[in-house]
């Protein structure tokens, strides 16, 4: 029984409750740093190893964070996790680095990781909150890598850095769309790849907010 | 009410979490860890990333120096050296005292550095070290390439640049950014090969020795222009600055007026 919960904890962010997908959080990011695949995936997991360790310190000290400063604590905490995590891809990723540049900086202000510590790791034990911030952050991976899949192998022809399909300029015939590798071509993605999600699981769909305005036919 | 317990950490913990007392220590204790875990992260990967740095900078100065036509065999020739030489910008000669090994012990004695005056500030600084490490390629006796490094104020922070000028001490031959905090997609693209190859064969000076480098907002018209990049004025503003600054007499200047008499 507890086993189930927890898978369903884990799963259930990966598809049926996709932070990106469902939610929309977090996708500042997940337009900027997916114009290859191997920036998309740094960013995954570093966004996942904030979320989850994140997670587990507010969950430890759920119990004695005062209500009235509890968002700085969380943000407090979420930030230097942050600046860790930067430091330490400095160091011994720096070509990675300098490609993501300031959006791992971004990911303290990133909705996703402040959405689940104030939703979840506030209320739950430090190890259903980690399995839920995990859970979260393998959904956020694997919108981006299916963006920067698409993004790096239509743009570039080129996938993890590695020539896929021949370019027509050496002679192959495949002609880069250089629209890939700009901003605008996330949105693109991203509204289809919610479309899509939403017509294979229509329970996502939202209630329209607004009805169309009743309109009586024009007096003749 | 049970009785008082002796252990204090227990007793604070005990304490409502609304209570002035655990609000502040809890945020203290918080703010605590936090920067311990910050400063001993930054100080222990410190060395690590100093290193990658100057590996950077040189792989860039590298790709700089073959990127200029005519440069990579001469490059290839002198066995894929630069002669670096650390320079005493206020003399324009080679520095007495100072080897490119004690730059940095040298730069780090407050002594060595100048403050500006507000008027001769074009890059926004404050203050200049006293001695620069420049890189130099010859040909023969001549020297046909200076690698400058330069510094400026931009509008996320500090720009660090190394401009390679030409024999002549007056073409610009190419630029590279060695690092800027400019904001992604606008100052940002000053990291982009297009933009940085739009500065092969400006002139930085007229025919009387003004400088008149700058980085045009609309349209390059002339011959010491640069196009500037859309949405990033301020950027190219500091780019302008920093240059005019470099080669001016508080820079540079010297040291190419005594390239360009034949003392190097």
């Amino acid at each position: 029984m507890a086993r189930t919960a927890f898978w369903s904890t884990l799963t259930d962010p990966l598809i049926r409750q996709n932070p990106v997908t469902l939610q929309i959080l977090g996708i500042c990011s997940a337009l900027a740093v997916t114009t290859t695949l191997g920036t998309a995936l740094t960013m995954s997991i570093s966004l996942t190893v904030v979320l989850t360790l994140s997670a587990g310190l507010i969950s430890l000290i759920r119990r004695h964070i005062p209500e009235t400063i509890r968002l700085i604590v969380q943000i407090v905490i979420v930030a230097s996790l942050v600046i860790v995590i930067d430091q330490v891809l400095q160091a011994y990723f720096a070509e990675i680095s300098r490609a993501l540049s300031v959006y791992v900086g971004l990911i303290t202000t990133n909705c996703l990781v402040l959405g689940r510590t104030e939703a979840y790791a506030r209320h739950h034990a430090p190890v259903p909150a980690m399995i839920d911030a995990f859970g979260n952050g393998l959904g956020y991976s694997l919108v981006l890598l299916v963006i920067g899949f698409v993004r790096e192998l239509f743009g570039k022809g080129e996938l993890f850095g590695a020539q896929v399909l021949p370019l027509a300029d050496a002679g192959g015939w495949f002609t880069p769309l250089s629209l890939m590798l700009l901003a605008p071509s996330a949105f693109f993605l991203l509204g289809i790849l919610v479309w899509a999600v939403r017509s294979v699981w229509s329970e996502q769909t939202e209630a329209p907010e607004q009805s169309p305005a009743f309109r009586p036919e024009p007096a003749e | 009410m049970a009785e008082t317990d002796r252990n204090p950490w227990r007793r604070f913990l005990a304490l409502p979490n609304e209570s002035r007392t655990k609000t502040i220590v809890v945020a203290f204790l918080v703010s605590a860890v936090c920067a311990a875990l910050v400063s001993s992260a930054t100080i222990i990967l410190r060395p690590i990333q100093t290193a990658n740095r100057a590996a950077e900078e040189q792989a860039r100065i590298e790709r700089l120096v073959v990127g200029i036509p005519g440069m990579a065999a001469l490059f290839e020739q002198s066995g894929g050296t630069l002669s670096t030489v650390v320079i005493d910008l206020d003399s324009g000669r080679a520095a007495q005292d100072v080897t490119p090994e004690t730059l940095d012990a040298a730069l780090a004695d407050p002594a060595n550095w100048t403050t500006l005056e507000r008027g001769e500030d074009e890059a926004g600084l404050g203050n200049r070290p006293d001695y620069a490490q420049v890189f130099l390629l010859r040909d023969g006796e001549e020297i046909s390439l200076a690698l400058l490094p330069m510094t400026g104020q931009g509008y996320g922070g500090r720009i660090d640049a190394i401009m390679a000028l030409k024999g002549d001490m007056n073409t610009v031959a190419g630029i590279t950014i060695t690092r800027h905090s400019e904001t992604p997609g606008l100052g940002g693209r000053i990291d982009e090969p297009g933009w940085q190859a739009s500065f092969a064969g400006t002139e930085v000076r007229d025919a009387n020795g003004e400088i008149r480098f700058n980085v045009a907002r609309v349209g390059s018209a002339s011959v010491h222009e640069v196009d500037g990049i859309t949405g990033a004025t301020r950027t190219g503003n500091g780019i302008t600055g920093m240059v005019r600054f470099w080669l001016g007499p508080q820079g540079y200047g010297p040291l190419i007026s005594a390239i360009r008499r034949g003392e190097f």
